[in-house]
This record gives structure tokens, sequence and C-alpha cells, in this order.
């Protein structure tokens, strides 16, 4: 079973309260600016992510969703 | 620890006008959260104060209306006691409850109308352009005290939590914080706790959240947080201050 995280790259203002409580130190702020022109958070090594979901907590814009990726291959078999 | 996260049903996908970094953005999902896991979505109305929050409205996938400055217990007094069986919230700022709506919390809280309240407080008036507000702290500077809040002249600032549960009056009050994730959790827990007591029928319910607002206190986020660990929580001690059973 694995999860995808995604961050609503429009909804961030770059607060970076997420990039701090992330305990294997994934998340960091980008260099372009969004539309809102906040320098928005991505996931710098997304290898390291555990999926803690912390992140996803602390934003206050709820910018972060995890959600469970279907394995397509276990559903065929 | 769950694995998967999703914006709550109750939250709108509309964008917060908030600052970077203000955590009234966690207190709203935290209620919308609860609201989701009571099931009492199609029967609750919000009360939005003025202050930051006046927009929260926009934010909500139920019923809100917005009250005339500190006046938002006034009215969820007269919904609550209209249709008992609608689950009534109000949703203000320190500005609003702590300075000109003292009169009405005080009373509500003293009749034990059967409504909750989330009471942010983050030391300052924040939508109005951070002017000193009653829970500003000592030597804390504002756009209406440059040098510092003066104890002397004005007084220390008032612990809402505690002077609700002065009242003889059964209530839960309680203060929370939002500034890391434990105490997101607890937050969330207490924030539970008052709407089900509300649900029960039983009591007046209140939570304080101490809150951060970087950008009138003329820090970075992560400073706020900070600030708010080191200064503010040793004055507005957290946890339960009156619960209906003592």
């Amino acid at each position: 079973m694995s999860y995808h995280m995604s961050i609503d790259v429009e909804r961030c203002k770059g607060c970076g309260l997420c990039i701090a409580v992330c305990p294997q130190h994934v998340l960091e702020l980008s260099e372009e600016v969004n539309p809102l022109g906040y320098f928005p958070v991505f996931q710098a090594r997304p290898d390291d992510c555990n999926h803690c979901a912390l992140c996803c907590m602390m934003c206050p814009d709820v910018a972060i969703t995890i959600t469970e990726v279907v394995d397509d291959t276990s559903a065929q078999a | 620890m769950p694995k998967t996260f999703k914006k709550p049903e109750a939250l709108s996908d509309q964008k917060t006008h908030y600052c970077p970094g203000c955590t009234h953005g966690v207190i709203h999902r935290l209620v919308a959260e609860v609201i989701d896991e009571l099931g009492v979505r199609g029967r609750t109305v919000g009360i939005a104060p003025v202050g930051c929050a006046v927009l929260a409205y926009n934010y909500f996938t139920f019923d809100f209306l917005e009250a005339a400055h500190g006046r938002a217990p006034a009215m969820a007094t007269g919904i609550k006691r209209v249709r008992p069986d609608l689950i009534v919230f109000t949703y203000q700022g320190d500005g609003d409850l702590a300075s000109i709506g003292m009169g009405e919390i005080i009373h509500a809280a003293n009749r034990g109308e059967k409504f909750t309240t989330i009471f942010v407080n983050n030391a300052v008036y924040g939508m109005t352009g951070g002017q000193m507000a009653p829970t500003t702290m000592p030597h804390q500077r504002t756009t209406t005290s440059p040098f510092g809040r003066d104890v002397a002249d004005v007084g220390m600032p008032v612990k809402m939590a505690e002077l609700l549960s002065a009242l003889q009056t059964p209530g839960y009050i309680t203060r929370q914080t939002v500034i890391k994730p434990k105490h997101i959790v607890r937050a969330k827990k207490a924030i539970k706790q008052a709407f089900t007591y509300q649900l029960e029928g039983k009591c007046f319910s209140l939570v304080e959240v101490v809150s951060t607002c970087p950008v009138n206190w003329g820090m970075t986020p992560l400073d706020a947080i900070k600030w708010t660990e080191e200064t503010l929580l040793p004055y507005y001690q957290l946890g339960d201050v009156k619960t209906p059973e003592n």
C-alpha cells in the first residue's frame, strides 16, 4: 500500500510552519512564486516522507493532502 | 497514526484571507473536523465576530451569521433558545469577546446558555491594524502602545477563561493552543468535548485558543510560535479551567 502526498501550490502561503514540524526534513520553500505572490513549499526529498501527516496538521491553509494510492497490479491479480 | 489526510467536508474550497502563518486556519479546520465527526453539519449555525474572522462564513459549508461587534453571544442565545435542536457556536477573537463583547459573554455564560464559543486569543487586535487588546501582554509593543503595554496605566491582561470560570453556573471552560501538532490534537479534543456538552444540552462551553498573529506582532510565523511558547503560554496556562462536574 502506498500513499501520495500533494501540495496545492495555489493555496500555500509559504509560511513555513510545515517545514519546521517535518521530522524527516522533506519540505523546503520553492524559489518560484505562486499566483498569490508567495513562495510555496515543495517536497525536496519526497523519498524520505513517511506520511506522518504532521505537516497537514500544522498547515493553516489545508494545502497538503495525503491520499492512498490504489495499487493497480494487486487489483488485477 | 492516520496515513491519509484531506480537507474536512465542512470546510469550503475558498482560499482564506488570513496572513501567512496565522493559526486561524488551523482552528477553522479543527471546528470543521469536529462538525464532520459529530455528523451535525446539516443543523449547525456558526456566528462570526467582528475581527479577522469576520469573513468566516466564506470558509464553512454550513449556515453562518455575522453579529455586531461583540454581540455574537447575544445572537447565539436567541438562536439557541428558539431552536434548541440546532448546534450553535460563536467564533470570536479577543478584541471582540474580551473587550466590547465582555458584557454579552459573561451574561451568556452566567445564564448557562447551551451554545459553544471558540475564543481565539492572539493578544492583539488583528484586523484593525495591531492595536492593544485587553489580552495584550505587559511590555508588548502594539500600534497603540508603541513603548509596550504599561501595566501601571492600563492594568494586566485579562484572563478570560479564569474570569468566566469564577461564575457559579456550571460550564465547560478550557484553554488550548495550536502552535504544535501535540497542542492541535489536544485542542481538537477540547473542541469536540465542548460540542458534545452542547449536544447533550448540558452547559455553556468555551474553548479559548491561544493563537498567533505574526504580522501584527512584527515577527516571522516561526518566531511568532516561539514567542507564543515563551511569553503567552506561561501567563495563559493551558488546560481545563472548569468542567461541569466540578
